[in-house]
């Protein structure tokens, strides 16, 4: 990972959310992402999952806790932006990588669509857009942030449900909120994968959450990948600096994660 | 809102009740729940758990159209547990005023009814007068003819049993409520109510929204930091618009339309200036012949006369006794009465109830105008859904208007705040502001009547209409000083409290409306904006100045707030009758023995233990003091709680009157109307969603919020949906009395089903955000299903309660 001037994280708090989805809209505005055509499943949540051009979306679920009061949980999912992100570890091209915030972007220019990352994510996180064959996802406005301004989702938020600042600021913040909260409260990112630049403040427990691993971690084939094999891709591109080998290099570990994943 | 939106950050209970706003109004929750970081108890009293809610202490689901017989509930707690804010109620509201002996309430029906005419005599809605025609009063609060103890009497039928069969709320959830709300009925407690439709879509709507006033005064929190009656108003100006007039019974800034029975000028200001022999009330409508001279001398300039009453003959007139609202525009078109229509950035043929009806009726048109930045259902009717276009006479005309970041102008606030917004971009192509589509309409107008005569011609030679930039086009500035007003001829005003006086010239901009005239000598467009400039021209709407010197978040310096920049309306009610504050923790006003302090007051008098010159709180109300007998209403001086047009109930659980007495019921073969109908076993309700728009008619044309809310949906109860083997996602149909609409079926855990006489009745609700025109495979209006139907005092439709059936489809 490279110095940075100053780690930023973003922390999202549950608890204030009112799911206007301000911030799914801005994050399309801003990245200039196409709508897709969509139906109703029965639910406000809509798109239904993440896509390639939807970075952000809240998701809303109706939740009767184990004292017998309904609740409606919205929490607004996006990319994690790891510490030690797996997705960074498993790209073979260096298309993903930490900027000087200490985030994940992507730079899409040298992406190879090998879709790595796709598995590698304990977030799934990362999506794939079969027409571009390239990689798409959040990259916490990279070009807001170098130009001092707040990443668009959270400039769009109305109620301060999504602030962020200088990582130490935002998680003592992030504690401080907790203990006031108190009851079932907690905080949720510094814990694991080295600590992710995107935090919540969870008013129930991870694991009652839709799609929100409790225990996130990179996996085991990403920590291989990474100190056996990507040394080489690495070489291969200081040497070379060819797409085409290394194309060649990354294939076989990107068919062991597809046939493993049950993909396509 | 009598206070702002700021100012619910300093509630420590807020009540949000006919009103969903964490989803139409985000941004005042943002201060909601700065009320909530701050210990404030908040409640979400619905018929749906909807984003509101989840943000909320907790939930009370209640039936749509009960919310008076809750609210009358929460009275008869307060007034019988001795919670109300004693000191308050007997100083600053009629609790103590003495009624009429022959004032009397009878099965649900008041004193003076008339049955054919469905309206009241209301000769005995009156006060018991002293020699000098002052009200008679009892400040023990214990003569049985009391405003007080009849009061206490009509809610004492509100039980705690008789309420929760009526509402479908527990009694357990009743009281809770009750006591939270009613815990700031003390001088250091604020507790503030936001509603907004779902308290107006009722045909009880307007008595909702006073029983709430009620409550508000017997707990003091009328006039107060954290306290009011605020109506959540939304981003298309309702605000601005309802000061401007466009309800059909008023002229701008709330004065009367004119009608048949005042055939002059003279009658008409008699009739509508309030009087009052109590020297203690400020009665300021006392003013109401200068707001209206001033309004007439703004239309029609020098033409406007003393001898020809400043023009009053020249402006139409109400036929007397008739209404003239939306649902009986589209009624009388309906019948072919009414040959053209101008629809300016509006929907009705999906927004207005009964839209099968309204659609019928556009095809009895001869000409249509519309004015809009997209198509829309209305403009293009004649090749709708069922409609065959070589059956239609009605020409359209589509005008392309400029969008709200397109031209100048000003927005107001519910807060009442009017801010001076800039053009951002020009409009595209052809497309103008309605202000330039109207100044072009007017000029061809005006040449057709000088050219060929007409009718009335003078009303509209006269008017005056300088609303013109160097180029010819309008100017919404010049617009807006008309609207402050100016001084017609050199003079000077006197103070009289101090006696200061001050030289104004001809052709300065009146400061205030204090200082209006009625000898024709002042003009002003809108006698609640005037202040809004400075006398030399200083636009106040576009201040931006952040200064707080209360710390309460009043921001005088940050655009213009009417009346006189007064951010909290009725403030001289926060402090006692010497003029302090109940309450030094938040104090927005204060009596310095020579002045006030703080806010901008309610007139500058002393507080109104000074008996010679002091004067009483509610300087608007002809009495000075808060309406807890409230004769202004055409139901009755106490609201009382009637069954929707539609709906689960043959009888009324209160009386044997079902509906509201007084509404208005519609005739014609489209008007079906089915109560207690097991064809329609299902209470429906209506909303929008935060993703859409109103109509829809601009917030579908834009792909990310389509993708976000696509279709049209119901949402219906688990326990609902499992007896009519609906899943989630299906199909369904949608029915009425009136019409059907296909859509899918939501089916949730946030409607439960209600307990109501012993019965068990569900409700289900649908947005009303969709019509046929886009997207092209989309659904239809959801108005299809409502009846024609409104409050009687406003005619605002009754969106939200009616009866459907579901089925699959």
């Amino acid at each position: 990972m490279k110095e940075h001037k100053m780690e930023y994280v973003k922390l999202i708090d549950t608890t204030l959310c009112t799911a206007c989805r301000g911030c799914q809209v801005a994050c399309k505005q801003w990245n200039e992402n196409p709508a897709s055509k969509t139906q109703n499943h029965g639910s406000y949540q809509n798109p239904q999952d993440l896509e390639w051009n939807t970075w952000t979306l809240i998701r809303f679920q109706e939740y009767t806790d184990t004292d017998g009061n309904f609740k409606w949980l919205f929490r607004k999912d996006g990319c994690m932006h790891c510490t030690d992100a797996a997705c960074v570890r498993a790209c073979p091209s260096g298309a993903l990588h930490h900027t000087d915030y200490g985030v994940v972007a992507h730079n899409r220019e040298i992406c190879i669509g090998c879709k790595a990352c796709t598995s590698a994510c304990p977030f799934d996180i990362p999506r794939y857009n079969k027409t571009t064959e390239k990689i798409y996802k959040c990259d916490l406005c990279y070009d807001r942030l170098k130009n001092g301004q707040p990443a668009a989702c959270v400039k769009a938020c109305i109620t301060g449900a999504i602030t962020m600042g200088e990582k130490e600021t935002m998680i003592k913040k992030a504690y401080d909120r907790v203990e006031k909260l108190g009851g079932k409260a907690v905080v949720y990112g510094d814990k694991f994968v080295g600590g992710t630049h995107v935090m919540y403040i969870l008013s129930e427990p991870p694991a009652v959450y839709d799609k929100l691993p409790v225990k996130p971690s990179v996996p085991m084939s990403v920590i291989l990948w990474k100190n056996l094999f990507k040394p080489f891709t690495l070489i291969g591109m200081g040497a070379i600096a060819g797409a085409a080998a290394l194309h060649y290099l990354i294939k076989g570990p990107h068919e062991v994660h597809e046939k493993k994943e049950g993909e396509e | 809102m009598t206070n702002h939106y700021i100012d619910l950050k300093n509630a420590d209970v807020i009540l949000i009740m006919g009103s969903n706003a964490a989803e139409h109004h985000p941004m005042a929750f943002k201060w909601i729940l700065r009320a909530k970081e701050k210990g404030a108890q908040i409640i979400h009293v619905d018929p749906r758990y909807t984003r509101t809610s989840a943000r909320c202490d907790y939930h009370v689901p209640l039936r749509s159209g009960t919310d008076i017989a809750f609210l009358g509930g929460m009275i008869n707690y307060i007034a019988s547990n001795d919670k109300f804010f004693h000191d308050y109620v007997v100083n600053y509201t009629n609790a103590p005023f003495l009624v009429n002996p022959d004032f009397q309430f009878n099965d649900g029906l008041f004193s003076g009814y008339n049955p054919e005419k469905r309206k009241y005599d209301k000769a005995t809605w009156t006060f018991q007068m002293d020699a000098n025609g002052v009200p008679m009063k009892d400040f023990t609060l214990q003569d049985p003819r009391c405003v007080f103890q009849l009061m206490k009497q009509h809610y004492s039928r509100y039980t705690l049993d008789k309420v929760s069969s009526i509402t479908g709320v527990s009694k357990e959830n009743l009281l809770k409520v009750y006591e939270a709300y009613a815990s700031t009925g003390v001088p250091d407690k604020a507790g503030t109510e936001c509603y907004a439709l779902g308290w107006t879509h009722h045909t009880t709507g307007s008595q909702i929204i006073r029983t709430m006033s009620m409550i508000q005064l017997l707990l003091g929190n009328m006039g107060i930091a954290g306290g009011g009656v605020n109506a959540l108003r939304g981003e298309p100006n309702v605000q601005g618009s309802t000061d401007h007039c466009i309800l059909y019974g008023n002229l701008p800034g709330y004065l009367k339309m004119l009608n048949t029975s005042c055939p002059d000028l003279k009658t008409y200001l008699e009739h509508y200036t309030p009087k009052c022999n109590d020297p203690q009330s400020a009665n300021f409508y006392i003013n109401y012949p200068k707001f209206t001279v001033s309004f007439l001398k703004a239309m029609y300039g020098d033409a406007a006369t003393p001898e020809n009453e400043f023009g009053y003959n020249w402006l139409p007139k109400l036929d007397d006794g008739k209404h003239y609202s939306l649902m009986h525009l589209f009624d009388k078109m309906y019948e072919g009465k009414i040959k053209g229509l101008f629809s300016y950035g509006t929907d009705p043929a999906v927004s207005s109830p009964n839209s099968g009806k309204v659609r019928k009726a556009l095809e009895k048109l001869d000409f249509l105008v519309s004015a809009n930045i997209f198509d829309n259902e209305t403009c293009s009717f004649w090749h709708g859904p069922g409609v065959d276009p070589t059956q239609v006479k009605t020409e359209c005309f589509l005008l392309p208007a400029a969008a709200t970041m397109e031209k100048e102008g000003s927005q107001s606030n519910s807060g009442r705040w009017v801010q001076w917004k800039y053009k951002a971009v020009n409009p595209p192509e052809d497309a103008l502001a309605i202000g330039d589509i109207q100044i072009r309409i007017m000029d061809t107008i005006k040449a057709l009547y000088a050219k060929e005569g007409g009718p009335n011609a003078e009303s509209i030679l006269n008017l005056k209409w300088d609303y013109k930039d160097g180029k010819g086009n309008f100017d919404a500035l010049k617009v807006a000083k008309q609207i402050n007003g100016y001084w017609l001829a050199d003079s000077t005003y006197e103070d009289k409290l101090t006696g200061a006086t001050k030289d104004f010239k001809k052709g300065e901009l009146v400061p205030s409306f204090g200082m209006l005239k009625d000898d024709g000598t002042t003009s002003c467009g809108n006698w609640i904006m005037s202040g809004s400039f400075d006398e030399k021209g200083l636009n106040k709407m576009a201040k931006r100045e952040k200064d707080d010197p209360t710390g309460l978040g009043l921001y005088p310096n940050w655009a213009y707030c009417w009346p006189v920049n007064r951010r909290i309306i009725y403030n001289r009610a926060s402090c006692d009758v010497n003029g302090k504050p109940y309450n030094p923790k938040r104090k927005i006003l204060a009596w310095t023995g020579d002045k006030w302090v703080g806010d901008v007051p309610d007139g500058p008098w002393p507080p109104q233990a000074d008996k010679e010159k002091g004067k009483y709180p509610f300087i608007m109300k002809q009495d000075g003091v808060g309406s807890l007998f409230g004769p202004g209403m055409v139901e009755g001086p106490f609201p009382e709680h009637y069954e929707p047009l539609e709906g689960p109930l043959a009888k009324n659980p209160l009386s044997n009157q079902l509906i509201n007495p007084t509404i208005e019921i519609f005739k014609s073969e489209l008007d079906t109307v089915a109560n207690a109908s097991e064809k329609f076993p299902y209470v429906c309700t209506t909303y929008s969603c935060t993703e859409h728009w109103c109509s829809g008619a601009l917030t579908r044309w834009q792909a990310w919020l389509l993708e976000m809310q696509p279709e049209l949906y119901v949402e219906i109860g688990e326990q609902l949906a499992r007896d009519l083997r609906i899943g989630n996602a299906d199909w369904v149909h949608v029915s009425s009395a009136r019409g059907r609409v296909k859509c899918r079926a939501m089916v949730t855990k946030r409607f439960v089903p209600f307990k109501v006489e012993g019965k068990t009745v569900h409700q289900v609700g649908l947005p009303f955000n969709y019509g046929w025109l886009y997207p092209e495979d989309g659904s239809d209006s959801t108005n299809f299903l409502t009846p024609t139907v409104g409050d009687a005092n406003t005619f605002c439709p009754e969106y939200k309660a009616f009866m459907v059936n579901v089925e699959r489809a």
